[in-house]
């Protein structure tokens, strides 16, 4: 610094890129273009901002070895790939921002590949489930200032998403939640005692797989067919459940979250589908609300542009000519298992180290093109290579918090690294490029002439 | 068996070529009951096998478990348990699957050796 101290700020309010939480009140001591410290985050969301060990430079497999390339020359060899492949697949999108997701709209049609997310390892089945019944939802912001009981089923927010309860659901106190956590009942239902069940008024273990019987047994009870339940229904005595749906009708404002606790296990999407039956048969004698705990910072946005772009919020195919969704059919993990995708482009997740190890060494046969930050499992697969800048610290975007609300993230500090949407930008040119070399290879000679 | 995301899981997973990551997401955790009629203690790993695939792991006790079940922090060693089929919905099934679990003498693979001899990792 030429005998200069680095200059050091503090940066306020700004936006935690980890969890669907969206955290809005971290404070970042910046030092130069490095995050030195991180304040009011949780222990996620302070690694995530504090950073790690980058890639450093574009890298393309040539002859068997990966050797650092220009960026020019990665998206030119990207582009070649996506290009030349019958059905490319286009997957991960839940680590960035909204501008960058709707690049990736256009560069899947482009190519007639498919666009997944990582939402169909996560809540896909809750997306399917809202789609077939409807959600009654709210902000979090309403939550926090009505909820009277709170109720997490199959999730645990004391590991996924630690500031939950502390900024919107069980210990924050609200305009009409005065008392806070005094002022609240928490039920926890899973299948272990989590963290989260330790900070409940009233836990109830079930059964593994037996969501759907007993979300059907709550039901029973709420519409007043209580005689008809069985003694015990998922492990869990007739009389507790009585009790549970009691607590449920006697909220003045309930909210119940749920998490992969259902969505990954036995029933999937119809289990999620009978929590929102649940739910909306309770608004018959109270206020219920309900919502997904979703995982990654932005996974609620790449389902909000691809639904603005294509009319369908994952899993949309492009490869007849205009958007098909049919997940079952075109998502990730079913085009990869069945070898239907013969090239995939991975950006903003690590699908080497989230899928079934079956469908992982299925991606590893095809050609995989990567862009990130940071080196994992995908990388070692990955024939192309681009670093990326981070969103939220390095370049500036749009993110979905879980409960639907956009929030603007801030640029921290400087990069070397172009943004997502300056990668895919350039991978469009480069396709645009090579189509038009393409075309006029391909055009008549007399036209040519 | 069940897989999540843990603490410690998380706060390594945009890190996962280190050695903390293989340290949080190659942990399992049992009830104390299973843990001693397995004649677990500290250091022993154990081998566990479904109909899909087999890993070696870290166990270790979770008393809020209770017995017959397993927790493994989520990521490519839990994923080695997990099939392939989604169930019409495009999800697989990563929680509810059925494993056998044995004492073993293996060591725990690497991260990098999980990918090794597959697509780019193999040059």
């Amino acid at each position: 610094m030429n005998g200069q101290e680095m200059k050091t700020r503090t940066e306020e309010d700004v936006l935690c890129s980890f969890c669907g939480c969206l955290c809005d009140d971290l404070v970042v001591e910046i030092e130069g273009d490095n995050v030195k410290n991180v304040r009011h985050a949780c222990r996620l969301g302070a690694s995530k901002l504090m950073g790690h060990e980058r890639i450093r430079t574009p890298m393309i497999r040539k002859n068997g070895k990966r050797e650092e390339v220009s960026y020019q020359e990665a998206y030119d060899r990207a582009a070649h790939i996506l290009v030349n492949a019958k059905r490319p697949l286009l997957y991960g999108w839940a680590s960035t921002v909204c501008e960058a997701q709707k690049k990736g709209v256009l560069l899947t049609e482009m190519v007639g590949g498919i666009l997944d997310s990582t939402a169909t390892v996560c809540h896909g089945p809750s997306i399917l489930g809202i789609e077939e019944r409807g959600l009654s939802g709210a902000t979090l912001g309403q939550i926090k200032n009505r909820a009277d009981l709170i109720v997490f089923w199959g999730c645990n927010p004391a590991e996924a998403d630690p500031k939950h309860g502390l900024r919107y659901s069980t210990n924050v106190w609200g305009f009409f939640t005065p008392e806070g956590r005094k002022g609240r009942n928490v039920l926890v239902v899973d299948v272990r005692q989590t963290r989260t069940a330790k900070n409940a008024d009233k836990f109830i273990m079930i059964t593994p797989g037996s969501d759907f019987e007993v979300l059907s047994a709550l039901r029973m009870f709420v519409a007043g067919k209580g005689e008809f339940v069985p003694e015990k229904v998922g492990g869990v005595p007739r009389a507790e459940l009585f009790e549970v749906a009691d607590m449920m009708k006697a909220a003045k404002f309930g909210a119940f979250f749920f998490g992969l606790g259902i969505t990954h296990s036995r029933g999937r999407a119809k289990n999620v589908g009978n929590a929102l039956a649940l739910i909306a048969e309770l608004n018959a004698h109270t206020k219920f609300v309900v919502m997904p705990m979703r995982g990654h910072y932005n996974v609620a946005g790449i389902g909000q542009v691809a639904a603005w772009e294509t009319g369908f919020p994952m899993s949309i195919d492009f490869s007849r000519g205009t958007a098909y969704f049919n997940p079952g059919e075109t998502a990730a993990c079913d085009v990869l298992s069945r070898g239907d995708t013969d090239a995939v482009m991975v950006i903003a997740s690590d699908p080497a180290s989230n899928f079934p190890r079956g469908i992982m060494e299925n991606l590893a046969k095809v050609p995989v093109i990567q862009i990130d930050p940071y080196e994992n499992p995908t990388t070692l697969l990955a024939e192309v290579v681009i670093p990326s800048a981070i969103a939220g610290v390095e370049c500036e975007g749009t993110a979905y918090r879980m409960d639907g609300l956009a929030l603007r993230m801030k640029k921290l500090v400087n990069s070397p690294y172009p943004s997502d949407e300056e990668i895919l930008s350039g991978i469009i040119e480069s396709v645009k490029k090579l189509r038009g070399t393409e075309a006029e290879a391909n055009a008549p000679k007399e036209a040519s002439a | 068996m069940i897989s999540g995301r843990t603490l410690a899981q998380g706060a390594w997973c945009e890190s996962k070529m280190c050695d903390d990551f293989t340290k949080a997401a190659s942990l399992c955790f049992l009830s104390e009951e299973d843990f001693k009629s397995l004649n677990l203690s500290g250091g022993m790993n154990v081998l566990i096998k479904s109909a899909y695939g087999r890993v070696v792991m870290v166990p270790r006790i979770d008393k809020g478990l209770p017995p017959g079940m397993i927790f493994m922090a989520m990521g490519p060693w839990a994923n080695s348990l997990v099939g392939s089929d989604t169930g019409g919905c495009g999800t697989p099934q990563f929680k509810g699957i059925e494993v056998e679990l044995e004492t073993t003498d293996e060591p725990v693979m690497d991260i990098r050796s999980m990918f090794t001899n597959l697509g780019g990792a193999k040059t």
